[in-house]
């Protein structure tokens, strides 16, 4: 670019904005309550601990990060298991009604979650699964499986067919080809998809909290617990908030390679 | 062309059961609540299409739509164009690439009731940094009293929320452009400007398409952050079609016009994603036999 100072710049002036309002949830981690809803401070006056004691000292609390990160795990391996065949598929190939089906599968992300609250109460309830990590992380493929073969198949079509070809001459047999060759192709495209599973699923609220109550409650509805008749617990909040952010920045650094370096730099 | 093979679709099998299980039945019952007034669970009289009568007249219904419509249109012409920009001022590799991409990202994974919450405070001229920030610069701004500064508010939380969704997919897809494409542009002497317009966006298209319609139907169906920030208000001014509809399920126990009024809803989003994705189709493969030509 003929202007890299402009493009630093820009970037810089994005990542300020994008970083202050979390600098605040943070700032707000750890501070007490009263100081929170006293005084403006760019810094914590009276530093302390104690929003994070109690997450981390009360079992209903930490829980609910362990449920969380169970059903998110089992949901984002689930949906990346079944979108790459199907993508693969609405990738290289014409069949009945492909247009249609791949329409469709998009379809199920158009719909309001508030509007399959009530149906999957009674759907759950009816196969025994209420409360456990299983209902949710199922529930959640409405959302996660048509968008993963959706991005799946955007990065498959980029790849060109007769790589294919070429490997099915060379004697490779599909899944040994599918394996070997295929994925490190699509290397950033899987760890775009599976981040975004992750994403979603993450910070869904209605569906998580509709569908547990005990034993398997996410982070997301017990963070709820804040707001109470005294008032808001403001601080406890904000250090549940920051905590749910450490995840998924695992999560990102772990396909950022992936996402990073396509396969642009790699085999092809 | 793409050869023609009928046994993809066992390929595909997998995802149709997976998500025809927990689609279709839940749809059904929708459906079936619409036409029915369900007094108690025992009681139910079939009403036919009266709930959907009664839901297309409804003045609030018209106005949340109208709301809800402008509100969509300027999250997509802000988000996508700075998304774009993001991702073309990220850096390519390297330690730096890393960090950038991690510091982007972390806006998305704030559970949806605490990005709301968050800014409930953020927004305080007294104690948060934002309101601070204006009435510090002399701005007269209030986010709960004023109908303007609400909206806008909310506008600007779901820019900061969510421009990193499409920066990240643009920027993958940028990584995935291979590198001879950008030497082939060297060698013919290609301006910057001519490698965005001829490279790196039709190559884009793919990406772009993902991220234009989710944020389309995502934001057609925000809730929980303008929820928690303004309630709605004040008034109306930030009373978005989801919120409305679950005003009418759960505050006044009106299964029947709710489940009319969720499948409306849901053909409104069907129909307008179907233009949209038939649209950038067109675009594409017009734009792609122009190349060839």
């Amino acid at each position: 670019m003929a202007k890299p100072r402009l493009r630093v710049l820009f970037l810089l002036a994005y990542l300020l904005f994008a970083i202050l309002p979390i600098y605040w949830m943070v700032n707000m981690s750890f501070r007490t309550n009263e100081e929170i809803l006293s005084t403006f401070a760019l810094w914590p006056q009276q530093f302390t601990w104690d929003n994070y004691k109690v997450i981390f000292t009360d079992p209903a609390w930490y829980s609910g990060y362990i449920n969380s990160m169970i059903y998110v795990a089992m949901n984002t391996v689930l949906s990346i298991a079944v979108a790459l065949p199907a993508a693969y598929a609405f990738s290289r190939y014409r069949f009945l009604g492909d247009k249609h089906v791949f329409f469709w599968l998009l379809t199920n992300r158009m719909t309001p979650p508030a509007v399959f609250l009530l149906p999957f109460f009674q759907l759950y309830t009816t196969l025994g699964l209420m409360d456990t990590h299983l209902a949710v992380a199922l529930a959640h493929l409405v959302f996660n499986v048509p968008l993963a073969v959706w991005i799946l198949e955007g990065f498959m079509s980029g790849i060109p067919r007769e790589i294919d070809e070429t490997a099915y001459i060379d004697g490779y047999s599909f899944p040994r080809f599918f394996l070997t060759i295929f994925m490190p192709l699509i290397k950033s495209g899987v760890g775009v998809a599976a981040f975004f599973c992750f994403m979603f699923s993450w910070v869904e609220l209605l569906m998580a909290r509709t569908l547990t109550s005990v034993d398997a409650k996410p982070i997301v509805a017990t963070m709820t617990r804040t707001v109470s008749a005294a008032g808001m617990d403001w601080a406890v909040l904000a250090a549940a908030g920051t905590l749910t952010i450490v995840p998924g920045a695992i999560v990102i650094w772990f396909v950022r390679n992936y996402i990073a370096k396509g396969f642009a730099m790699g085999r092809v | 062309m793409k050869p023609v093979n009928q046994k993809a679709w066992f390929l595909i099998l997998p995802v149709v059961i997976c998500v025809a299980f927990s689609a279709i039945l839940p749809l059904m019952t929708v459906v079936n609540y619409s036409v029915q007034d369900i007094i108690s669970p025992e009681r139910r009289v079939f009403v036919g299409t009266e709930w959907f009568k009664a839901v297309m007249r409804d003045e609030d219904l018209h106005a949340a739509l109208w709301r809800q419509m402008v509100y969509s249109c300027s999250v997509l012409l802000i988000e996508i164009p700075l998304g774009i920009a993001l991702a073309l001022s990220m850096p390519a590799q390297g330690r730096r690439a890393s960090l950038v991409l991690v510091l982007v990202a972390i806006s998305l994974l704030i559970p949806w009731n605490v990005v709301g919450t968050i800014w409930q405070i953020y927004g305080r001229t007294d104690i948060g940094l934002l309101g601070a920030g204006l009435a510090w610069l002399g701005v007269d701004y209030s986010y709960t009293g004023s109908a303007r500064d609400a909206w806008v508010t909310v506008l600007v939380m779901d820019i900061w929320h969510w421009t990193p969704l499409v920066a990240l997919l643009c920027y993958a897809g940028l990584r995935s452009i291979p590198d001879a494409y950008y030497q082939a542009a060297r060698i013919d002497g290609a301006s910057r400007l001519a490698v965005f317009r001829y490279i790196q966006l039709p190559k884009l298209r793919g990406v772009l398409m993902i991220a234009v319609l989710l944020r389309f139907m995502d934001s057609f169906m925000i809730y929980t952050e303008p929820f928690v920030l303004t309630g709605g208000g004040p008034g109306n001014a930030t009373t978005f079609l989801s919120q409305y509809l679950t005003q009418k399920a759960v505050g006044q126990f009106d299964l029947g016009p709710a489940a009319a009024f969720s499948l409306i809803y849901f053909l409104i989003i069907l129909l307008l994603c179907f233009v949209l994705y038939n649209w950038m189709q067109r675009v594409g493969t017009s734009e792609k036999e122009a190349s060839h030509g």
